[in-house]
């Protein structure tokens, strides 16, 4: 039914199967958007917002799919700054699951704002002393770049690359690819950092506040190189989900380990500063501001030195010694398992920073404050996978994604001919 | 955003935050003109040379 669209050469799975598959995510979906209009059409009493969390289950997921969607943005400046010419390999499906992370995090957004009317005053009235008016300008600035970086995968599309003027387009845009790749380390910085920024200058946060580098601390430091090192490993996850659902060999091998070994490396050197900085933090930052470590850890339900541990050693340090370690790296299930702990670790990562900080008391009167999401909160939260399953199905079946695809799947005989 | 709206001041804070992000938006606005006209004149001239 729809074989014309299909790239040349590449088989996929029947049109009916593909429509079942997508209905079936696309119910996930629809739950989602229904959560959504109501936090829309109600308000944002459909969430279980108070005075303590003033920015619901939301802040995280917006956090969470920045930092995973930093593979993108570092993908690219290692393809076309750095000239690793390898990982043209992946760069393709890198961009698109950058581009669905950061229109996730700018829907997020919207529905967190509460009135998306307004989105625009973020710009039009920008208060220029705010981080997070930067972490806005950045962001918009950025999906605009994944856009740009992604317009010309969809442009190889088998019919629309027969157009003669989306042709030339396609391959003009190859051409500045780089331009557009700088621009969008730029922003990435500015963006992924201004996100740890945020956390590290509420001095009256002392679980959050963090000393720095001029107007910088240095969570922002720690936000920009966490994402670019964790945000690999969040490609490398969906790749290999990718190839375990259409049972077919995507990327080669040596591009896998590569891109693996930086990751590593990258997760590694980040591990060191975060450790160096979590116990400079809880010797001398904390302790300062009237705080011990263990007021942060204890006398409350649910955050106990668990989540630390869990974070630093179990999905940070462990899964940067796997990947940087050769035989492990080059291991299948060891190196599975490394991504699926760094992925976890990054997203831990970010929900300490977020959601902890508003949960330790600060004042000798304050209790601890627990956050129970409502129904709405976590469907909209769901509403992004789901939307990214779709667009990675579509994207795989219409589109030239994955280079090595036609290579890698050759039947034996047709190899040997 | 624009220096003619009411809040805007010629102040440092300003003009980097401002700076930044109008350098990038220039760029990508550029980058993508340069695209789009070439494309348009490949296509009026096209020697069906191009590919990639």
């Amino acid at each position: 039914m729809d074989a014309a669209l299909i790239p040349e050469g590449a088989k996929r799975c029947s049109f009916p199967k593909f429509m079942l598959g997508i209905a079936i995510v696309g119910a996930v979906l629809l739950w989602g958007v229904y959560a959504m209009l109501l936090c829309w059409f109600k308000g944002l009493n459909q969430t279980n917002m108070n005075d303590y969390y003033g920015f619901a289950l939301w802040i995280w997921a917006d956090l969470a799919v920045i930092a995973v969607g930093g593979g993108a943005f570092f993908t690219g400046l290692l393809k076309y700054i750095f000239k690793i010419d390898e990982l043209k390999n992946i760069i393709n499906f890198a961009v698109i699951i950058g581009f669905i992370c950061y229109s996730s995090a700018l829907l997020i957004l919207a529905i967190d704002i509460g009135q998306p009317l307004r989105g625009w005053f973020i710009f039009w009235h920008a208060n220029v002393h705010s981080m997070l008016t930067e972490v806005a300008f950045c962001l918009s600035c950025y999906f605009a770049v994944l856009t740009i970086e992604f317009i010309p995968n969809i442009l190889e599309n088998r019919q629309l690359n027969k157009v003669p003027f989306f042709h030339h387009l396609a391959h003009n845009m190859h051409g500045v690819m780089a331009i557009f790749a700088a621009t969008g380390a730029f922003l990435s910085f500015f963006h992924q950092g201004s996100l740890g920024g945020v956390a590290g200058v509420m001095y009256g946060r002392p679980f959050a506040f963090r000393e720095g580098l001029l107007i910088w601390p240095w969570s922002f430091f720690l936000f920009t190189w966490s994402a670019a090192a964790f945000g690999p490993c969040f490609t490398l996850l969906v790749t290999r989900v990718t190839e375990a659902v259409t049972g077919k060999k995507l990327v080669k091998d040596n591009v896998v380990h590569l891109l693996a070994k930086i990751s590593g490396w990258m997760i590694f050197t980040y591990m060191i500063a975060k450790i160096i900085d979590t116990l400079y933090w809880a010797k001398i930052t904390a302790p300062g501001l009237g705080f011990e470590l263990s007021h942060f850890y204890t006398s409350n339900g649910f955050y106990g030195y668990w989540i630390l541990v869990l974070e630093v050693i179990v999905c940070g340090v462990i899964p940067g010694l796997l990947l940087i370690t050769k035989t492990t790296r080059e291991n299948p299930t060891f190196r599975l398992i490394a991504i699926v702990l760094a992925v976890i670790g990054v997203c831990i990562n970010r929900w300490v920073m977020v959601l902890q900080i508003m949960a330790v008391p600060v004042m000798p009167f304050d209790t601890w404050a627990l956050y129970i999401p409502s129904w709405q909160e976590v469907a909209t939260t769901i509403l992004p996978v789901a939307y990214g399953i779709i667009l990675i199905a579509v994207a795989y079946r219409y589109l030239p994604v994955f280079p090595q695809e036609l290579e890698l799947n050759r039947r034996p005989e047709a190899r040997e001919s | 955003m624009f220096p003619f709206i009411f809040e805007w001041i010629w102040d440092i804070g300003h003009l980097l935050f401002f700076g930044g992000f109008w350098y990038a938006v220039g760029i990508l606005g550029a980058g993508m003109t340069y695209c789009i006209a070439k494309a348009a004149w490949d296509t009026m001239n096209d020697s069906g040379e191009s590919h990639h």
